[in-house]
């Protein structure tokens, strides 16, 4: 019996990798005659938003056809050094250390283009009290030997467990590194033993469902189960609302650039696919789907 | 695994014989000479050579596999050795802070603590669990109720890990916030009740191949002397069917420490030494799965993550190891 299973998964293991080679092999082929294909890959936080602007673009230039992969904004970094995509998401800046390896494998340093603005916003359940944190008090909730654990040194009484319930990101996502930096500054780390999550819209479910929970995410991703507070620079500061038009004035103090690279300056479709995506059509889609667009702020 | 229990079932080699012949026998004899001069023999003896050399290959396959996915990930991780990693942080250190700006830190004792705490919890419902079902199936159900029972089980092996994480995260988070007014539902509990759920099938039926495995002769013999069911199964069938019944705890073992998507849905995925049964925990394997995607290629973190493959290489290595050694224990003192 178990010796049937066992033949049985291996046949099944092996008709799925043979599977997975298949398709891969055609994700690397290039779009049949009139049809020209760009591949972008990359940031979580920008796969819906890629989405929209493929979807509207197909609209307009049927004969090019978008194809968006996820997976972090490493991956799609990876995947722009091994020539597996044409254009990389990225909710972070390029490192040096990858900028050295796409000039090693591909011949050309890779371009940044700007193509909107996320406001992280910071997420609490939607029956919390608290209304608005600084960041100082972010800090010392988030930031590694911070002193704040519990709601009632924010001067909130919740119902049930008085300690805070971080929620964070995997180490190596591009909103974690964001949120350290503008949050917990250049030379601090995390506190451990907050509960990180693969997603932007799992830290929004988890913060829905756990009542004494905090977490950050991209501002698009909320929903009517959780609260976003107001973020003050200072305490004592007035509180600004994570909304598009403080974002824009720079109001709002978690704000970071989207970004696409390309290798080198780039040609042909996948220019005008970018030069479609600053333009004010394109922009609208960001606008849309709650960021920030990049040619107005 | 029937191979390592102590009683061969009586059916088997007599029946391969008898079923292979027939085919050749039953042949007219005119026939059977046509057949041999023309080239549709001379084809079957190619296609029994090819059949013979592909189930060869895939007997050494198995090996070849293990021995090579070992090697890719040994290739991987062996440069630590020579850019000074600190080997004994890695063992010793509960912070692993892998894409620190400050200092990269990579301890990884608390995952280490996170997956031994959930696997040996799990087990600790599992195979009370597990063993109990498979006597009930093999020894005190009878008829439809039996061969029920052994589909259900054979349907819940095969339930995706994906689904049950999605259970524990959507039924059982919920449950525990309910019963114990934790603030959190994904943790060290909920992890292992997934777990043990998930081999508990496994569990149930190895362990009754192992004891259907058992003569009936020895059930007999012992309800003859006047033994209850129950002294049965505790002093005949358990003692005769132990090698079985530990190869099926240790699959179970094998399975919950393997174990990857369930447990980086349910556990919470915390870097922390748990100090209840309340705290969400990390395991090593959930950490791979989380980071390795988008580390840089060649990356000290990358080849960290690698060299965590390698230590639960090392893990289930020993756990087959142990139950090995226990098995040839068992073996020469029946002897």
């Amino acid at each position: 019996m178990v010796r049937k299973w066992v033949v049985g998964a291996s046949i099944a293991v092996s008709l799925f990798v043979l599977g997975g080679c298949q398709g891969k092999a055609e994700r690397g082929s290039r779009g049949g005659e009139g049809t020209t294909s760009i591949r972008v890959e990359g940031s979580d936080t920008m796969v819906q938003l890629a989405q929209a602007w493929a979807e509207h673009y197909h609209q307009i230039q049927p004969s090019v056809s978008i194809q968006v992969l996820g997976g972090g904004s490493g991956v799609g970094i990876a995947s722009l050094i091994d020539g597996n995509c044409d254009m990389a998401n990225a909710s972070r800046e390029i490192e040096p250390k990858e900028i050295a390896r796409v000039k090693a494998n591909r011949g050309e340093e890779p371009k940044t283009h700007v193509v909107g603005h996320d406001a992280l916003a910071i997420f609490v359940h939607k029956e919390n009290p608290l209304d608005s944190i600084s960041m100082e008090e972010l800090a010392e909730i988030y930031g590694d030997g911070g002193k704040i654990s519990r709601w009632s040194q924010l001067g909130v009484k919740l119902q049930g467990d008085d300690t805070i319930v971080r929620v964070s990101r995997q180490n190596s996502s591009g909103t974690y590194a964001y949120f350290r930096e503008a949050v917990l500054g250049k030379n601090r780390d995390f506190k451990l033993g907050s509960i990180d999550q693969s997603g932007s819209k799992d830290v929004v479910a988890l913060v829905s469902r756990t009542p004494n929970a905090i977490g950050y995410s991209g501002m698009g991703y909320a929903t009517p189960e959780v609260k976003m507070l107001k973020v003050s620079k200072k305490k004592g500061e007035p509180a600004v609302a994570p909304t598009i038009e403080n974002a824009k004035k720079g109001a709002y103090p978690i704000t970071r650039a989207l970004y696409i690279y390309t290798i080198g300056e780039p040609k042909g479709p996948v220019k005008q696919y970018l030069d479609w995506i600053l333009s004010p059509e394109g922009q609208k889609v960001v606008a849309e789907l709650g960021y920030v667009p990049a040619s107005e702020s | 695994m029937s191979d390592s229990t102590p009683v061969v079932p009586v059916s088997g080699a007599q029946d391969i014989p008898p079923a292979a012949a027939p085919d050749a026998l039953s042949r007219p004899a005119g026939l059977r000479a046509s057949v041999a001069a023309s080239s549709p023999r001379r084809w079957a003896r190619w296609g029994e050579l090819l059949i013979e050399g592909l189930i060869y290959l895939c007997g050494w396959s198995a090996i070849l596999f293990v021995a090579a996915i070992f090697f890719f990930v040994f290739i991987e991780a062996a440069p630590l050795a020579a850019q000074g990693f600190d080997f004994v942080e890695f063992f010793t250190s509960v912070n692993w802070r892998p894409t620190s700006n400050v200092r990269p830190q990579f301890g990884t004792l608390a995952l280490l603590v996170g997956s031994l705490c959930v696997t040996g919890l799990a087990m600790l419902m599992a195979v009370p669990l597990g063993l109990g079902a498979a006597v009930y199936i093999s020894e005190f159900a009878s008829g439809r109720t039996k061969e029920v029972l052994k589909v259900v089980v054979e349907l819940l092996a095969a339930i995706p890990s994906v689904v049950w994480g999605f259970i524990g995260m959507m039924v059982i988070g919920p449950i525990i916030i309910r019963f114990t007014g934790t603030p959190v539902g994904v943790n060290l509990l909920n992890g292992s009740i997934i777990l043990a759920l998930m081999s508990v099938p496994i569990i149930v039926s190895i362990a009754e191949d192992a004891l259907k495995a058992v003569p009936d002769s020895y059930r007999e013999a012992a309800l003859s002397l006047g033994a209850n069911q129950w002294e049965v199964v505790y002093r005949v069938l358990f003692p005769a069917a132990k090698n079985g019944l530990l190869a099926a705890v240790l699959l179970g073992v094998g399975r919950a420490i393997g174990e990857t998507m369930a447990v980086l849905m349910v556990t919470g995925h915390a870097i922390q030494i748990p100090r209840g049964l309340l705290d969400p925990v990390r395991t090593l394997t959930a950490t791979i799965a989380a980071e390795l995607g988008e580390t840089v290629q060649g990356d000290t973190h990358f080849r960290t993550l690698f060299l965590i493959g390698l230590v639960l290489f090392a893990l289930t290595f020993i756990v087959n190891l142990i139950a090995d050694l226990i098995v040839k224990g068992i073996r020469s003192e029946n002897a």
